[in-house]
């Protein structure tokens, strides 16, 4: 055979059908059939009549939305800060932000949860704070970066202009900074959002026995209800879709691997 | 005046948030306290326990060997389904940049959750071959190897390959020899983003692992549910010990960087 680039690309792709594509084709199978492998629309009714699991779906969208919002509230004023400072250093600084990522998250969870015995005395008496704040400790970098990476590249000499065509510094921020920093505040929502519904690990170290989306995959994973359980994936995997989708019309393109990288 | 306070009061505000646990759990960690606040006196017994408990070590063993395979693994699948992509026709290389993406966006518990059902249930591979744990993990993180690859791809000059061909080389060492040297920062960054996410991973070995297996964070995890004391203060050792790791690694990038700087 005729050595070819093209063919080299062929077990990265053989790999990606069976692996990514095929698990989702057999998900949707067994989110759509019982245990006898009848077609049925039990698990996709129930999950929507069942006030427990819907009761999960709006305790995740819930805590998923705080914790977006606090980590926006910190991050975009901290990238704000440290992207327009004059200090030289800038892109050491913003690696302190962001070193915590590469330290292994259950075991920042765990330090977290000593300083915040030590702060409450008891974790269960707040279970939904300490959820925010763990999951805010812990996806906080996430948020940072790229809203601090999208500010940092702005054109200022735009700045300067509506300063020359009589903005004052808040008028200026709002209409020219602010709206030129939305990718990086979409590609740091959609780094947050989503661990957020499903990271349930955060809410179990910190004694929060309330469920999200992911511990629901969980426990019928325990359970060996992989029909049920294939349910819910397919309705987060929904989910996650209807976010990209809306998040890729206003934000940059491959913005969670940029994110992502140093 | 206020602003200027600002400036400087909500960055470091928010590292003290960042970094308060971890030091304050690295402190505790040289004492015999069993829980934060109540110090007696100090010792190296939890660097101790940390090192010499087999099943602690095994765990940490375990982990590094996963990231470091499961990332070789990735950056050979990634680099070579980006060189095959980048030169393939449109559609071809759309359809894989989309299901590359796919894995990148979604969450980490359906990724796994989806891989354990087609492997463990479907194929009937058992989890204790380790091949479910191993193909979770690459999945994961060779399409992060793919994207950081192909933008060196867009970047190289593509008449390079065409006169190495030209002078005589065959495809096969053109490729070796003047193809992956150009991309090779690419890999590297593939690569490091592969360990950091299966050291990181929690969700996708808790679905495809061996039940007698543990990663660092599946371990964590289930310790922090028992109440072993000396495990969960050899725990606050371990975390230490990464910190000043990644505090060394972030340092000798910068120095490089700056190196790399003052050369250009």
């Amino acid at each position: 055979m005729k050595f070819s680039r093209k063919t080299l690309g062929v077990p990265y792709a053989l790999f990606l059908l069976l692996f990514v594509a095929i698990p989702l084709v057999v998900l949707f199978y067994y989110a759509f059939t019982n245990g006898q492998g009848q077609f049925t629309f039990h698990n996709l009714t129930s999950f929507f009549t069942d006030p427990n699991t819907l009761g999960t779906l709006f305790y995740s969208f819930l805590i998923a939305i705080v914790t977006t919002l606090v980590c926006l509230a910190i991050a975009y004023p901290v990238a704000y800060i440290l992207a327009t400072s004059h200090l030289k250093a800038k892109s050491v600084i913003i690696m302190v932000f962001v070193m915590p990522m590469w330290i292994n998250f259950s075991l920042r969870i765990t330090a977290l949860k000593e300083i915040l015995t030590v702060l409450e005395g008891n974790l269960a008496f707040h279970p939904f704070l300490n959820s925010v704040i763990g999951m805010t400790y812990d996806f906080l970098p996430f948020m940072i970066l790229p809203i601090y990476n999208t500010i940092v590249k702005l054109d200022g000499s735009l700045i300067e202009a509506a300063k020359d065509l009589g903005a004052n510094d808040t008028g200026a921020f709002l209409r020219v900074t602010l709206p030129l920093s939305v990718p990086g505040i979409v590609s740091g929502i959609s780094m947050v959002f989503l661990p957020a519904m499903t990271n349930y690990v955060v809410l179990d170290m910190l004694y929060n026995s309330t469920y999200i989306m992911g511990s629901l995959i969980g426990s019928y994973f325990s359970a060996y209800n992989w029909h049920g359980g294939s349910m819910i994936a397919l309705i987060l995997l929904a989910i996650i879709c209807v976010f990209t989708l809306v998040s890729n019309t206003s934000g940059e393109e491959d913005s969670r691997a940029g994110g992502a990288l140093l | 005046m206020i602003r200027k306070t600002l400036r400087t009061l909500v960055p470091v505000l928010t590292l003290v948030f960042l970094y308060a646990p971890i030091l304050i759990l690295a402190f505790f960690s040289f004492t015999n306290a069993t829980q934060i606040g109540m110090v007696r006196g100090f010792t190296l017994k939890n660097y101790i326990t940390l090192f010499t408990t087999e099943e602690l070590r095994s765990m940490i063993v375990g982990t590094l060997l996963l990231a470091f395979g499961s990332a070789i693994l990735a950056t050979l699948l990634g680099t070579l389904g980006a060189i095959g992509s980048f030169y393939s026709k449109k559609g071809v290389s759309s359809a894989i940049r989309t299901v590359n993406q796919i894995p990148v966006i979604n969450a980490d518990v359906v990724t796994g959750f989806s891989i354990c059902i087609l492997l463990v249930v479907v194929f009937g591979i058992s989890k204790d071959t380790y091949i479910p744990l191993i193909i979770g993990h690459v999945t994961l993180s060779a399409p992060f190897v793919y994207l950081s690859v192909i933008p060196k791809l867009k970047q190289m000059d593509s008449s390079l390959y065409e006169a190495a061909l030209d002078l005589g080389a065959t495809p096969a060492s053109a490729l070796l020899r003047v193809v992956i040297p150009q991309i090779f920062s690419g890999m590297i960054s593939g690569f490091s983003l592969a360990i950091t996410l299966s050291l990181d991973d929690y969700f996708i070995a808790t679905y495809t692992k061996p039940a007698t297996f543990d990663t660092i964070s599946t371990y964590v995890v289930n310790a922090t549910k028992g109440s072993q004391t000396s495990i969960k203060t050899a725990l606050w050792a371990l975390s230490t010990v990464i910190f000043v790791i990644v505090i060394l690694i972030v340092i000798g990038m910068n120095i490089k960087a700056a190196k790399e700087q003052k050369k250009g």
